[in-house]
């Protein structure tokens, strides 16, 4: 009986794999050079850590994969990590506060339930979290980061659309809505539904207007911030912190040459967010999205301090990058071809093909099913001299040869002929 | 085409039968009494007719084993609230036994949807409705919580055992009955016709949906009627006797054999078995404290604390244990009353071959632990447990293959055209208690009295 996989979930064949491997290569090669350390969390955490600072939406709670395990007789659930941020935030607090300042990323898989079971319930994120640093130019650094990842990958039309979850929350404590509201209100704009905050009619002809400029414009300037400002400040002093803190960002990344949009109403995220947050596409497709959460430490009980940090879409990014185009050439593959039948014969082919990897080949050995086409050589392996006989696949040259030495010189005279050829 | 129907059984037997009996069903064999859970109507002799423990219906139609069914709204919006895409279609309100689901805590603990909102320690939150009381916790934001899944008496767990539970009560002043004030009303319930989506979408039921009529919850106005109400009388409860210990004693039909045993071990209880419905009977044991309730729930509640000793099957204590192999839970006494055997149940009309030659094996049980064990152990194929609420027999053949059953004599089983082709373990009546409790020296005599008290008991008889 074929065994099916489970509903919502996915395989990644090896030519996936080099597409992932490719995108994990540059992300980590990026975070290391600008001076982050790679970390891992478990798979497994207790439900409460996402329960309990209040920072996950209870529509997304509704869709985590929470269990009771072995251990789950006092009724305490584990859950299978829905988010990269809060572990890392955990860690951080567990084992690093003393530390102050940590630039921390990771390769991981969060695991969300989707009812229609054709979104892929397990996700890969790569993640970037910058715990310590609160000014406009860690919010600038990480941005930075992360466009040139998208870079590395050669991804072309990268588009970077801002907005800041402080004004928010200062427009909805504006509005006169309890706090249970505010909170609806907010979790729905973050759960991507911006009509919400459309729907409010504030009594305040003022905020009306606000509100409105607010959401139906789109500015690719700070100057745009700051006609907002200039509105705004007489009457709405109470959004002037964060529409300064926005100003300062949106300058800096204007002065470093990064393109962005203002749109209020893309502020779909996470909960936790108190600042500047971000998404990246490409084209009309989500890659990445990020933001500042500055309470999120402190609620989890960790001393407070501010935070910020961005994840890039492992799926999405799969279907986008060509690993042609990447530089780097791939490695020679040769066959190696053993007579059957002869002990001595066989441990020669094994030894030669051990050779030719520390040489740099890919060797393998022929088992009766691989692909002709797959290899640039074929090398046999015999009992009797010559040894072995090399053979090409573009030229269809043959050299013989008695050693595992002649074989190397030859390969090294010939490989680069071919790559002409 | 046969249309496929599941009917309650339990609170709502009474009513529907009578709706049915308005409807001109001629149902042969739905009463109380009845002692088959296949029926059949005189009038629709196409029928396929079977009866369930009410929890069972809202699963068994959404899984597509049955066109329609009637049942609690209570337990649809229970499976609504773990599955939201069940394939059912709530098709038409019944109107007759309405109730609401209360969130609720005891009156002594002044509680508030907002203190619960800032509250920062765990809350303990019991209920028969375990997915609900989990959407209810994150839809209020708890900070940190614990749910514990009962099979009944919810209205007793608070406030020693539990802080919160959602427990369902005709009116406010049926939930005041119990000492329990209600912090939030979480649903408004009472019977409700349910069918499978696909089957309303495809299947002409129109003749056996037209005899209900459009007027149902006309020809039924009786008002919320409450449950049989159990009057509390004076509560013990526990004040601040930290050495209080907390015995648990079952309610149903383990209830005589209970009293005997105490009895024989000198020890007097008052209102065990309880006429009036009192769960928290006095016993003249000094600083013990007593309440009646489901002998599954026990050992978890030991496990966790919220009872010292208890008095459950060995069956229920496995159950929990295959499931927690790191719980505290322990048997301390064999009370060696109530045996039973817990036996793998198939169709006379197969052999355990046949069995094992399906896939996937659909293997039905209240066990649902003890089921998965068994299955492994046995490496029997791909197989699925079902979770059933009792009344498993009628699962047979049409809905399950195999069975994890209890059986004192067989006769019932054998009644159900069933044969018991294993037998797993057998099971009696154990006092249970926590391996290793720490517990200050004067409630740890009081405990190891009354096991000392109980096992003499025993051994004398």
């Amino acid at each position: 009986m074929k065994v099916p996989r489970c509903k919502g979930s996915r395989d990644l064949s090896p030519g996936e794999m080099v597409k992932f491997r490719l995108i994990e290569k540059a992300f980590r090669d990026c975070c290391l050079k600008w001076g982050y350390g790679e970390v891992r969390t478990p798979t497994l955490e207790y439900l409460h850590l996402f329960t309990s600072t209040g920072t996950l939406t209870p529509s997304l709670l509704s869709k985590v994969y929470s269990f009771l395990d072995w251990d789950g007789w006092s009724g305490e659930r584990v859950v299978l990590r829905p988010d990269g941020t809060i572990p890392v935030a955990r860690l951080y607090i567990d084992s690093m506060e003393k530390e102050g300042l940590a630039k921390l990323f990771y390769v991981t898989n969060i695991f969300i339930f989707d009812e229609t079971g054709k979104k892929s319930r397990e996700r890969w994120q790569c993640g970037v979290e910058l715990i310590g640093a609160g000014s406009p130019l860690a919010d600038a650094e990480l941005i930075s980061l992360a466009l040139e990842i998208l870079h590395k990958l050669g991804l072309k039309d990268t588009k970077l659309r801002l907005s800041h979850a402080g004004l928010v929350r200062a427009m909805l404590a504006k509005l006169g809505l309890s706090h249970d509201e505010q909170t609806k209100v907010f979790d729905q704009v973050i759960d991507g539904d911006i009509q919400a905050l459309a729907g409010l009619k504030p009594r305040n002809p003022e905020l009306a207007k606000a509100l409105s400029l607010l959401l139906d414009l789109r500015g690719k300037s700070s100057g745009f911030l700051k006609n907002l400002k200039a509105l705004f400040q007489h009457n709405l002093p109470e959004l002037e912190t964060p529409i300064d803190n926005f100003i300062n960002v949106a300058e800096l990344l204007q002065a470093l040459g990064q393109d962005y949009r203002i749109d209020i109403a893309s502020g779909r995220g996470f909960e936790y967010y108190t600042g500047v947050n971000y998404h990246l596409l490409c084209g009309e497709q989500n890659v990445g999205a990020g933001g500042r959460y500055d309470d999120l430490v402190p609620l989890m009980g960790g001393e407070g301090i501010p935070a910020s940090g961005f994840a890039l879409y492992l799926d999405p990014l799969m279907d986008m990058v060509k690993p042609e185009t990447f530089a780097e050439p791939a490695a020679t593959r040769v066959q190696v071809r053993v007579e059957p039948g002869d002990t001595e014969t066989a441990k020669r082919g094994f030894v030669l093909a051990s050779r030719l990897r520390e040489a740099g080949y890919i060797a393998e050995l022929e088992l009766g099913a691989q692909k002709q086409a797959d290899f640039n050589w074929s090398l046999e392996v015999k009992g009797k001299a010559p040894h072995f006989i090399l053979t090409n696949k573009v030229g269809q040259r043959r050299f013989e040869a008695g050693t595992a030495e002649e074989v190397l010189a030859l390969l090294r005279k010939n490989v680069n002929k071919d790559s002409v050829a | 085409m046969s249309i496929r129907i599941a009917l309650p059984k339990g609170r709502l037997l009474d009513e529907t039968a009578a709706l049915l009996h308005l409807a001109g069903w001629e149902l042969t064999d739905y009463h109380r009494e009845a002692r088959s859970y296949h029926l059949k109507s005189r009038r629709f002799p196409a029928l396929c007719l079977r009866v369930f423990h009410e929890k069972d219906i809202p699963i068994q139609v959404a899984v597509g084993n049955y066109d329609l069914g009637i049942c609690g709204l209570d337990w649809v919006e229970e499976l609504l609230a773990k599955y939201p895409t069940s394939a059912l279609v709530k098709v038409q309100d019944l109107g007759y036994n309405m109730g609401s689901l209360y969130a609720a805590a005891s009156k002594s603990a002044r509680m508030t949807m907002e203190g619960l909102r800032t509250e920062k320690s765990v809350i303990r939150l019991a209920s028969e409705y375990p997915y609900l009381a989990e959407s209810f916790a994150l839809g209020l934001r708890l900070r940190q919580f614990r749910i514990f899944p009962l099979w009944g008496a919810a209205e007793v767990y608070p406030p020693e055992s539990a802080d919160l539970t959602l427990v369902r009560a005709g009116t406010e002043a049926e939930l005041s009955s119990y000492d329990l004030a209600p912090i939030n009303k979480v649903l408004d319930f009472s019977a409700f016709l349910i069918a499978n989506q696909t089957s309303w979408e495809k299947k002409d039921m129109g003749e056996v949906l037209d005899s209900l009529g459009d007027k149902m919850p006309a020809r039924f106005p009786s008002p919320a009627k409450p449950a049989a109400l159990g009057t509390p009388g004076e509560q013990p409860r526990a004040g601040t006797d930290e050495d209080a210990v907390w015995l648990a004693l079952p309610d149903g039909h383990q209830q005589p054999p209970t009293l005997e045993l105490l009895r024989k071990a000198g020890i007097h209880i008052d209102d065990y078995p309880s006429p009036t419905g009192n769960r928290r009977p006095r016993v003249n044991l000094p600083g013990t404290l007593v309440k009646t309730v489901r002998p599954q729930d026990m050992p978890l509640q030991v496990a966790n604390g919220n009872f010292d000793l208890a008095i459950t099957g060995r069956d229920w204590l496995l159950e929990h244990l295959y499931q927690f192999p790191s719980s505290p839970a322990a048997e301390l006494a064999d009370l060696k009353f109530g045996k039973v055997k817990i036996a793998a149940v198939i169709s006379k009309e197969l052999s355990m071959a046949d069995v094992h030659s399906l896939a996937p094996l659909r293997i039905a049980s209240e066990y649902v632990n003890i089921a998965d064990k068994y299955a492994r152990d046995n490496h029997l194929g791909p197989y699925r447990i079902i979770p059933t609420w009792g009344a498993s027999e009628a699962f047979v053949p049409e809905d399950a293959d195999l069975l994890i059953e209890n059986a004192q004599t067989g006769r019932t089983i054998a009644r159900h055209n069933l044969k018991i082709t294993d037998v797993l373990f057998e099971s009696t009546a154990c006092l249970i208690g926590a391996k290793s409790g720490t517990y200050r020296p004067a409630k740890s005599r009081r405990i190891e009295n009354i096991v000392n008290t109980l096992r003499a008991a025993v051994e004398d008889a």
